[in-house]
């Protein structure tokens, strides 16, 4: 068991992890891919960088730094989280655990913009399998995704019901699935009160719910499934940028505010800070 | 503290209730439920006598969960006078719980 689990690989998780590492606890760093600065080419406003900076070089050399200083790296998408007594982090390659876990995952993007997703958001569509894919055993399910996110939460459904087509919106699917899949791109969400209908390109599908889970799981998705209080798509965080569930921490973009480099490496420092504390604490 | 209802007491307790009633459709399986739990007992001790926290357990209480539409959980109401005057899907901190309920 590690202490600490990062999970991402950006300013706010690199920084945290160095942190970490530098106050001699044992840090997993996992991440998925470059996330945001991925994109972006042009940064001529962070500290110290005469030249105008590629957020990508950015990104490999904050990795770079952590692993020479000893942060363990692992190149892993992270599908769940879970706490019992301690926290399981479940991956697309195995499962790790550890004593406190950080959210530095960047900003939460919006899901599905097609009309109706607002309007029944929560009246049929749901975010979550495992909250409230009880409430529809035996009726007409439907997965959006196309990645093991969905594998994942397709799994939890087919406890509930056999009947889930899974719909990639668009997207190539990239896993195996059992279940009918449908390609076509969502246009509309229809219903009357409640969902009722999938509209897409080529025509109507009738269904009792629909479960969102497109693309990787976002630290809101986290969030809902550890019960951590989010708003606005922001995680919540104390002055310690601990959440409302003990040993979950959030630091940078995906707790809103200036979603900016310099402030997303002061996050993941105090959160570090915090985090040394927390952990050191638990094993008096 | 908060109630516990069923379908048998669901009249009595909720709808006939002299004071405005918040309802929790929760379940001991959905991590969210168990996190706003302790929210609703602030607010129960917080506003007692004015406000009364009613759950109900939509594991065991299909009907009243079928009755009302619950299709995300938590899934809370806010009864007046017999009455449905608000609904907040998810969850929440206290005081965006009770800003979003007009309480």
């Amino acid at each position: 068991m590690h202490d600490v689990i990062v999970i991402g690989g950006g300013p706010a998780g690199a920084s945290a992890a160095i942190y970490l590492q530098r106050s001699k606890l044992d840090v997993l760093l996992i991440m998925k891919d470059y996330g945001t600065l991925e994109k972006t080419q042009h940064i001529d406003n962070y500290w110290a960088f005469e030249d105008t900076m590629d957020g990508k070089e950015l990104v490999e050399q904050g990795i770079a730094q952590a692993k020479r200083l000893g942060v363990l790296v692992k190149q892993e998408e992270v599908l769940n989280i879970e706490n019992f007594n301690d926290f399981s982090v479940k991956t697309n390659k195995g499962e790790h655990h550890a004593k406190a876990v950080l959210l530095a995952t960047g900003q939460t993007k919006p899901n599905l913009r097609v009309k109706g997703f607002r309007e029944y958001t929560g009246k049929g569509i749901s975010f979550c399998a495992i909250c409230d894919g009880f409430i529809y055993r035996n009726k007409k399910i439907a997965v959006i995704g196309n990645r093991a996110f969905m594998s994942e939460e397709l799994e939890t459904l087919q406890n509930f019901t056999d009947d889930i087509t899974v719909f990639t919106n668009g997207l190539d699917l990239e896993v195996e699935v059992d279940q009918p899949v449908n390609t076509e791109k969502i246009t509309e969400i229809k219903g009357n009160d409640v969902v009722e209908k999938i509209v897409t390109e080529n025509g109507e599908y009738k269904v009792d719910a629909i479960f969102i889970a497109m693309g990787t799981p976002s630290a809101n998705d986290f969030a809902l499934r550890i019960g951590a209080f989010t708003k606005n798509n922001n995680i919540l965080v104390d002055d310690n940028f601990m959440t409302n569930v003990d040993g979950l921490f959030a630091a940078g973009d995906c707790i809103g505010g200036l979603l900016q480099i310099v402030k997303a490496a002061s996050d993941g420092a105090h959160a570090a800070i915090a985090m040394n504390k927390y952990v050191r604490s638990l094993k008096k | 503290m908060p109630v516990h209802v069923t379908t048998d007491t669901f009249k009595e307790e909720v709808l006939e209730s002299d004071v405005p009633v918040i309802v929790d459709f929760w379940a001991q399986w959905c991590r969210p439920c168990l996190m706003i739990a302790p929210v609703l007992e602030e607010i129960a001790n917080e506003y007692d006598g004015k406000v009364k926290i009613a759950k109900v357990n939509v594991d065991e209480e299909g009907y009243l969960a079928n009755q009302y539409r619950v299709s995300s959980i938590p899934t809370i109401y806010l009864f007046e006078d017999g009455e449905v005057k608000n609904q907040i899907i998810g969850l929440m901190r206290k005081e965006d719980l009770i800003k979003k309920l007009g309480i």
